[in-house]
């Protein structure tokens, strides 16, 4: 029997940059950073003042006002990207529509790297003050993880695997790849995928921030994510949401659908070195981006651009230069490599997602997402980052990288259809 | 406090915390079946009720808070 494959045929966004997939590519296009000072909350001490908020995100367009005040601000996100996602791709589900799928064939793998932590934030307040009895009802709900992907399935009807991947930064990317996966061994027809992030709190910011993970550049907030520049400092948190829509191929080529791209290829693996910093020379990394050039049946020189994970920590940025050269070779001088965080800041576990869908309109749209503020070379990071300026290139695959804190790693390869 | 500032109080709780309008709430109407409530929802209204007119609705009574005029008929029999 040959081998199930996997489309793409929606997409949803939501980040610094806007609320919806067009608004999200043409800022990425126009170079534009979505980075600002800090509106949500008092930053008080904390060194970094500066993220990527979602700005112009208005729940009541998605969601109905009385189930808002139920849903933490990640779930949130990610209903309104996966609505986004299903009306794009008219993904049908259940035997009254056309080419209805099944909807036990129907799965939501979506996730979050750190989940309702606001709501986590205001209950522990209220517990404190008023005692721990009189809690939400709703507290625990808006805090869980799988919230995400359960709520989407009572909006679709998807009655098929549901749950929420937790792997901090690689989460959507894992999210993405179990998703192929389980298409491809026919446990589901199509799966709504990705993740979603809202930890841009006094604990989200506070906690990353004590861990000097953060850039300090308050002062130029445009300019703090600079991945693989010299003058890099640390990463930017960022929120939101990346979800597609996947469809085995012949289900969605019958039903006429519109396919974005192809998943070919899927790596995840393991550091198993230590809880935040990169192995060194990046050798997880790389034998991760192996694995899914592996599984897609590539080569390296099959691949024309990389949207690198990218972070703007000094660790990161170099360490995945690394990695990519020992995987490509003399490729690596060839192959596109950007990073969007550069614009969007670091969504965590909402990362992959968001990226996933660049990687898939770089295939359709013949354009490359640049990396802003390139202005100082860093010798460490020697690759063709795109710098300052999108790129119009018609490349045939794209690799999309995704690591997390505790040594994780997971890579995805889409492929133009 | 007069039964009918009572129950325009109930009414304000009701609508803020379900997102139905205030013209919708009936004295009969059931917070289930009429006014779309779930399990959850029941919590919240009984736990916001207490704190707004200071009176206790142990689990055992607020079972039996099915429409907006059995809150505003237990609250006005309870209250202090």
């Amino acid at each position: 029997m040959s081998q199930r494959r996997v489309v793409v045929t929606g997409t949803g966004l939501v980040s610094a940059l806007g609320t919806g997939t067009e608004k999200n590519w043409q800022a990425l296009i126009a170079g534009t950073s979505g980075i600002a000072q800090v509106t949500r909350f008092d930053v008080g001490k904390i060194d970094t003042r500066i993220a990527g908020e979602v700005k112009d995100f208005e729940p009541e367009k998605f969601i109905e006002k009385r189930e808002v005040r139920r849903m933490d601000l990640y779930a949130q996100f990610s209903l309104a990207a996966a609505q986004m996602a299903v009306e794009e791709s008219g993904l049908p589900v259940g035997p009254d529509k056309p080419h209805g799928y099944i909807p036990e064939k129907v799965g939501v793998i979506v996730g979050s790297g750190i989940g309702g932590i606001s709501s986590l934030e205001e209950q522990h307040r209220k517990g404190l003050e008023k005692g721990f009895d009189r809690l939400s009802p709703f507290f625990i709900i808006q805090m869980i993880i799988n919230m995400a992907p359960g709520l989407i399935s009572m909006r679709y009807n998807c009655k098929g695997p549901n749950w929420a991947p937790v792997s901090a930064c690689a989460t959507s990317a894992h999210a993405i790849g179990e998703a192929w996966k389980s298409i491809r061994l026919g446990e589901t027809d199509a799966v709504i995928a990705g993740g979603a992030e809202a930890a841009i709190t006094p604990l989200g910011l506070g906690g990353f921030s004590v861990m000097k993970a953060l850039s300090t550049r308050n002062d130029d907030p445009a300019g703090a994510s600079r991945p693989f520049d010299k003058e890099r400092d640390g990463f930017v948190m960022g929120e939101g949401a990346g979800i597609l829509v996947l469809e085995e191929m012949e289900a969605a080529k019958k039903r006429g659908a519109n396919i974005l791209a192809e998943v070919v290829g899927y790596g995840a693996n393991s550091d198993a070195y230590h809880v935040t910093q990169p192995a060194p020379e990046g050798e997880g990394a790389a034998r991760c981006m192996l694995l899914a050039l592996q599984s897609a049946g590539m080569n390296p020189e099959d691949v024309g651009y990389i949207n690198a994970h990218g972070t703007s920590t000094p660790f990161n940025d170099a360490n995945e230069t690394k990695a990519i050269k020992a995987v490509f070779g003399d490729h690596a001088r060839k192959v596109a490599v950007s990073s969007t965080k550069s614009m969007t800041g670091h969504m965590l576990g909402a990362a992959g997602g968001f990226e996933a869908v660049v990687s898939a309109l770089a295939l359709t749209r013949n354009l490359l997402p640049p990396t802003i503020n390139q202005t100082s070379p860093d010798p460490d990071c020697d690759l063709d980052y795109v710098p300052n300026q999108a790129r119009e290139a018609r490349v045939d695959a794209v690799m999309s990288n995704s690591f997390g804190f505790g040594g994780t790693n997971a890579v995805l390869v889409f492929k133009r259809f | 406090m007069s039964t009918s500032t009572i129950e325009a109080k109930v009414k304000s709780i009701i609508a803020d915390q379900l997102g139905v309008g205030e013209d919708e709430i009936k004295p009969e109407s059931s917070f289930i079946e009429d006014l779309g409530a779930d399990s959850l929802d029941i919590v919240e209204l009984v736990m916001a009720m207490e704190e707004e007119f200071e009176v206790e609705i142990p689990d055992e009574e607020a079972e039996n808070i099915k429409t907006v005029a059995d809150a505003t008929n237990y609250i006005n029999t309870h209250k202090k």
